[in-house]
């Protein structure tokens, strides 16, 4: 497969178990935590140059290469990860988890709960990025990295990277905060709103114990990925790729997929209805809704920003509507108030908010620019 | 050659300076190499934000002419501006915001009314082309040159405070003719400017 040629190769997950409690935000404890997650490049003798790649809302550990089933399917970042990419695993061990409350292999709603012997479904405890970077934090006891080179995300992923320079000042040199945001906006909160109630109005849905009852509200997670989609891309990236299409070359006066992005967001929506599960994908969004590191600090970001060591990359996309780069602007220009090291760019990209899945140039150079540097 | 053994002696040890339209981080990367300074370039262009994050230098990219409000006042020891102003939208809003942020400001203008613009204007009746000043009137990003008296009269209109002022000629050493005569015997002057 062509693919092969400038990818890590054939990987494969792993997993972590952790004995001991974790003790979530809410106050509810987790125990016997497993954590999935792959790993791309070698770990150098004085574990100096490992990074942690945070996946977003609907990701898993699977980052970059392929795995031998899945139809060889390259990771979620693969444009970016691998040798001589923006990520360089010539240079750099990198680590990818699938984080708590995922449905790829770590510990989540379709886990079991030890305390009951069943599946946790909807009584899985509601997690926040703070419980996310903790359970990381755990990770990375466990492969005995004690300071990451770099922590780096996308999306939801850049808001970990942020909280990890937050609340782990002194275990991470770069964070790498991409096409992300400070908190979300009533808008984007109202977005997953609507992806959250298409999951519970779904009549499988059985108030979330569906495993149990042998069904899945397919069709909830169906439409809830179709509105977030669209949220993803730009009208402009709409327009190049589908424009007005037809699939057949005419109308059919019925309410069939007609038009080519119709039948676009219906395949979206039904590969992920397929392989995600409805309970993550609930307590994913209702994670993203809560992030806000400014809330105990009276709103103000500055003064959440003043326990950080780490140097700061904001990255933005211009045609980014769902974290637009007015909203990194946000972090950095609090970031500068608080005498921080940032550095903040705006790609020129089509993309919308999924640009930062794409290895542009531009955006490459740079990444690769910051992970390099040292004083 | 920059104007970088100038702007040196100005610049306290230790201290936080930020430098609108930095290049490639140039000025900075020496300062922070001489004086162990705390820097942040401010650029617009790729390829200069690129070379900064090449040299370790934090950059952020905005144009100066959207505003500097996101810059709160006094959080800077030191504001540089060199060779920025004349391609400014508001060069007179860029001098009143950086005074704002900057305990000092820097700022190294080319001189508008050194002989060799006037008589280039003077002998071929077209806009002078010089080698500090290569581009054609129509294609120019330096949008407004002034000379060494225009911006001292705006710096007064504006209240702002001339501290000290340097003097150069196109090879940008300090000579002493360039005293009788500053506004026409300089090709670039450094002032440092404060509210």
């Amino acid at each position: 497969m062509d693919n092969k040629i400038d990818n890590i190769g054939k990987v494969e997950p792993t997993s972590a178990e952790f004995a001991n409690e974790l003790v979530l935000e809410s106050g509810k404890k987790l125990r016997n935590i497993t954590m999935v997650y792959e790993t791309y490049g070698e770990l150098n003798e004085d574990k100096s140059n490992a990074i942690l790649v945070c996946h977003a809302l609907s990701g898993n550990h699977h980052a970059a290469g392929y795995h031998e089933d899945e139809n060889e399917r390259l990771g979620w970042w693969d444009g970016l990860i691998g040798p001589d990419k923006a990520i360089d695993t010539n240079k750099y061990f990198v680590v990818s988890p699938n984080n708590l409350g995922g449905c790829h292999g770590t510990t989540g709603p379709t886990s079991i709960n030890p305390e009951t012997n069943e599946i946790y479904g909807p009584d899985f405890p509601i997690i926040t990025v703070s419980d996310w970077v903790n359970c990381q934090a755990l990770l990375a006891d466990f492969l005995d990295i004690e300071i990451w080179h770099s922590v780096i995300g996308g999306s939801l992923g850049g808001m970990q990277a942020l909280w990890w320079s937050i609340a782990y000042p002194n275990r991470i040199k770069k964070a790498g905060v991409i096409a992300s945001a400070p908190k979300l906006s009533a808008q984007n909160i109202a977005f997953n709103e609507v992806a959250r109630q298409a999951i519970i109005t779904d009549p499988d849905f059985q108030e979330g114990y569906y495993l149990k009852a042998g069904s899945a509200p397919k069709q909830g997670l169906r439409l809830a990925r179709m509105v977030g989609h669209i949220t993803y891309l730009s009208d402009e990236a709409m327009k190049k790729k589908f424009g007005r299409e037809l699939k057949e070359d005419k109308l059919n006066f019925g309410f069939g997929a007609e038009f080519e992005v119709e039948s676009y967001l219906r395949y979206q929506g039904d590969i992920f209805s397929e392989s995600f599960d409805a309970n993550t994908y609930l307590l994913m969004t209702k994670l993203l809704d809560y992030f806000d590191p400014a809330d105990e600090f009276s709103g103000n970001l500055v003064d959440a920003f003043k326990s950080i060591k780490a140097q700061v990359l904001v990255v933005s996309f211009t045609s980014d509507w769902r974290f637009s780069p007015e909203r990194s602007k946000e972090i950095s220009n609090a970031l500068i108030e608080a005498n921080k090291n940032v550095s903040c760019l705006e790609i020129n990209s089509s993309h919308g908010h999924d640009s930062f899945l794409f290895p542009e140039k531009r955006y490459v150079n740079a990444i690769k620019a910051f992970l390099g540097n040292s004083e | 050659m920059s104007t970088l053994s100038v702007i040196n002696d100005w610049i306290k040890h230790g201290s936080k300076v930020l430098d609108l339209g930095c290049g490639d981080g140039e000025i900075l990367f020496n300062l922070r190499e001489s004086k162990n300074i705390v820097a942040l370039g401010v650029e617009i262009e790729e390829k200069n934000i690129e070379q900064c994050l090449l040299k370790n230098i934090n950059v952020i990219e905005q144009n100066i002419d959207y505003g500097l409000s996101n810059f709160t006042s006094n959080s800077f020891a030191v504001v540089i501006m060199s060779q920025t102003i004349q391609v400014l939208k508001k060069p007179e809003i860029a001098l009143s915001e950086i005074t704002r942020i900057g305990e000092v400001c820097i700022v190294t203008i080319p001189n508008f009314g050194h002989w060799r613009s006037r008589l280039s204007l003077l002998f071929t009746g077209k806009m002078p082309i010089t080698e500090p000043l290569p581009d054609n009137w129509y294609d120019t990003p330096n949008i407004h040159l002034c000379t060494l008296k225009d911006f001292e009269i705006l710096c007064s209109y504006l209240s702002i405070n001339i501290k000290e002022r340097i003097l150069v000629n196109s090879d940008n050493q300090k000579r002493w003719y360039l005293n009788i005569w500053p506004n026409l015997f300089c090709a670039s002057a450094v002032y440092k400017i404060s509210n």
